[in-house]
């Protein structure tokens, strides 16, 4: 099962590595991570999304939580939470595609942040899978680069609150 | 007030004060000079000169075991650093309270390849409690008191401290803060009450209750509430490795060691348990066997300090977080009211103490005589021999699982030994730390011909400062455990484990101006025991013992710990 998971961090040399050294050493696999300094610019918030067993994330957290310079972990799972990834992709605009390209960056709402004669780079933000069918509809029109951000998460406020005034 | 600025060399050293460090145990080099000239200047500050780095490590690591206080270690940078690593790693499996301070490259050349440059924060990440460069020296007294305080507190373990040579040149106004603020770090000891009142419930209705208790016990200074809780209900008790003396190896409801070479009874018990109390253990390989099959019918109960040892390895049914110490008076606490239940449960118990004892006498731990010296016979005849509050060292394999198994422990911190990384040519040294910390005890180190050779260098230092460390040396000419595992899964083949070629030990010893003793006939090795202990510097003696013995009883890696290759 898919988990993200934050972790606030004291912001200082070497904290990544620490973190980072946990789940190598143990042979657990980081499927994304996204890392930048909080509101509070001596910590630094980490949101990791990894993928395993129940046992296998009740041990990741429980490193984690050990790590002397590991303020805070929380897993989402079972939370309501929104979640967004960047990524920005440059796709072949030939004249056979350039139309097509720009409709698909229209439909997604994504936006247009660098022109060729031969290509559009097309930047969207999103949840994975969304920008997953992004990707899709493009692919075929042959996709020169690529990159993509981890995810950031955010527990959504109000949803319990207006539940509970249901 | 204006304060006087002193060196960060000197800081450093004040700040050790502030711990009260009294023994340093270290090798010098080109990036701590600052520190050792610094030293000259504090005849408060004891320092022991090993003979390699890792030598200072273990002895650093078997103060701490012995006396339960931190042991301090220093080194230069570079190769000085690396050397410490096995012995950090040594202190970090067995959660050993030991601080290493290692000199660095100044900070303008970090990362430069300088010379006897090495990442050290970086190679021990993994293998110590925490770690840390000190980039400025405003931040060293904060440094090294939390460095103390990682390395002490919650589950202990090594800390290492890198200074860089311009820190220690640095000016400071020395200011020791009054209390360490760490806000990712707080460790609990109180366990959650509800949890303690459940596990005791859960006791009292048992049948065939175990206490499986581990290196936490000794730790957390735990063994007198575990003796008295044990005794008090009449539950059995099996220990660790590293838990060997937390309960006396004497006592009727001793089951002595559990695990890959523990005893029948002991391994029966957890097969055959309803209720298995862990008490500071972490179910390790070498204790549980087949995982599937360990304590297959009991409710498992499992009190630790460390929230990741919990369902690490087994799933666990009671789980507490807390001090073993804590948690155990707590246990006793609400028990007290329950005399009625406790009456019942002694009574309930007593088939299955009976078929205990029907274990214990059908399978003792035991050895064949024959013409040539056992080496079990040498650990008996040492364990009568020597004093009680002798402190016992042991190096890896044979010699240390002989010592487990037929030296009577009768309390903790008289066996020092390297339980979770097996190093070989830990005792040697170990023994050197736990001399240092109790200069008028008897310290012996039980050694294979193999372990020894491994940190010999340091012969130089019980020689330089008169340890009179008694190192009894079981010499059968092969590194024993592989071999015998050679000759039970591998068909025999020998593959390099005969060391046909050795040092005349005697010999040896003598060369390094200490004294030099054998034994070749069994009726020689009380004698020559006698003599060690009778001369007052350092001892290496000689057993020339039966090449090929065994240890047994043995569960084959990876089978069921019922399943017992017996004698």
């Amino acid at each position: 099962m898919r988990h993200a998971i934050s972790v606030l961090v004291d912001n200082e040399a070497g904290v990544l590595s620490r973190v980072v050294g946990l789940f190598s050493g143990r042979g657990f696999n980081i499927e994304s991570l996204s890392v930048a300094p909080t509101l509070d610019p001596t910590k630094s918030k980490m949101v990791i999304t990894t993928d395993g067993n129940d046992q296998v994330i009740e041990q990741i957290k429980k490193q984690l939580n050990k790590l002397i310079n590991v303020i805070k972990v929380v897993d989402y799972v079972g939370k309501d939470f929104v979640e967004r990834e960047m990524i920005l992709v440059k796709v072949n605009a030939r004249a056979e595609t350039r139309a097509e390209a720009l409709r698909v960056a229209d439909i997604f709402r994504a936006r247009v942040v660098d022109v060729s004669p031969f290509s559009y780079t097309l930047a969207l933000t999103g949840d994975k899978d969304k920008l997953q069918a992004f990707v899709d509809l493009l692919s075929p029109m042959g996709i020169i680069d690529f990159i993509r951000t981890g995810a950031i998460i955010m527990e959504r406020e109000m949803h319990g609150r207006r539940k509970s005034e249901e | 007030m204006i304060m006087k600025k002193i060196s960060g060399a000197c800081a450093f050293l004040e700040a050790l004060r502030c711990e009260g460090v009294k023994h340093v145990f270290g090798y010098p080099g080109g990036a701590v000079l600052d520190i050792f000239d610094a030293i000259l200047d504090a005849p408060d500050i004891e320092f022991i000169l090993s003979r390699h780095e890792q030598g200072a490590v273990h002895a650093a690591d078997g103060y701490a075991r012995a006396s339960g206080k931190v042991g301090v270690c220093l080194v230069t940078s570079g190769p000085g650093a690396t050397n410490t690593v096995t012995g950090i790693a040594t202190a970090c499996m067995d959660s050993i309270p030991i601080v290493v301070f290692t000199g660095q490259v100044s900070t303008n050349l970090i990362g430069n390849d300088a010379f006897q440059e090495a990442d050290i924060v970086g190679i021990t990440r993994p293998c110590t409690k925490h770690n840390y460069l000190i980039k400025d020296v405003a931040d060293l007294p904060r440094i090294v008191k939390e460095a103390f305080y990682i390395a002490s507190t919650g589950r202990p373990g090594p800390v290492l401290v890198d200074i860089p040579k311009d820190v220690m040149k640095s000016l400071i106004s020395f200011n020791s803060p009054d209390k360490v603020c760490l806000e990712g770090y707080s460790p609990t000891y109180r366990g959650h009450h509800g949890q303690v009142r459940r596990i005791v419930s859960t006791l009292l209705k048992s049948r065939r209750p175990v206490i499986y208790a581990g290196g936490g016990v000794v730790h957390s200074n735990a063994s007198k509430e575990l003796t008295d809780f044990a005794r008090m209900m009449r539950i059995p008790v099996t220990t660790t490795l590293m838990g060997l003396g937390v309960f006396p190896a004497e006592d009727p409801l001793s089951l002595g060691m559990l695990g890959m070479h523990g005893t029948y009874a002991a391994n029966m018990a957890i097969t055959e348990t309803d209720c298995l109390i862990t008490v500071g253990a972490r179910f390790d390989d070498r204790v549980t066997g087949k995982i599937d099959e360990f304590a297959p019918k009991a409710k498992i109960i499992h009190i630790d300090i460390d929230p990741t040892s919990i369902s690490k390895n087994v799933q666990v049914d009671l789980p507490v977080v807390g001090d073993c110490r804590i948690v155990l008076k707590d246990m006793l606490g609400d028990l007290e009211a329950k005399t009625r239940e406790i009456q019942d449960l002694r009574k309930n118990i007593e088939p299955w103490l009976s078929r205990i004892d029907t274990w214990k006498k059908d399978q003792p731990l035991r050895y064949e005589k024959s013409s040539a010296i056992k080496p079990q016979y040498v650990i008996e005849a040492i364990d009568e021999i020597a004093p009680d509050d002798t402190i016992v060292a042991t190096e890896v394999g044979q010699n240390q699982m002989w010592t487990a198994q037929f030296y009577k422990f009768s309390r903790p911190r008289l066996f020092l030994t390297s339980g979770g990384l097996g190093t070989m040519g830990y005792g040697f040294p170990a023994a050197i730390g736990a001399q240092v910390a109790f200069p008028g005890r008897t310290v012996i180190d039980i050694a294979g011909d193999g372990s020894i050779q491994m940190n010999i260098q340091e012969l130089a230092t019980v020689v330089q400062y008169n340890l009179p460390v008694k190192v009894m040396i079981l010499n059968n000419g092969f590194l024993g455990m592989v071999r015998q595992w050679q000759s039970l899964f591998y068909k025999g083949r020998y593959s390099h484990t005969a060391l046909t070629i050795s040092p005349d030990f005697v010999k040896l010893a003598e060369a390094y101006g200490a004294h030099g003793l054998r034994a070749r006939e069994p009726s020689e090795v009380k004698d020559v025991i006698t003599e060690a202990l009778r001369i007052k510097g350092p001892v290496f003696v000689d057993f020339v013992v039966e090449p090929e013995e065994d240890v047994y009883p043995m569960v084959p890696a990876g089978a069921p710990i019922n399943n017992m290759l017996l004698v």
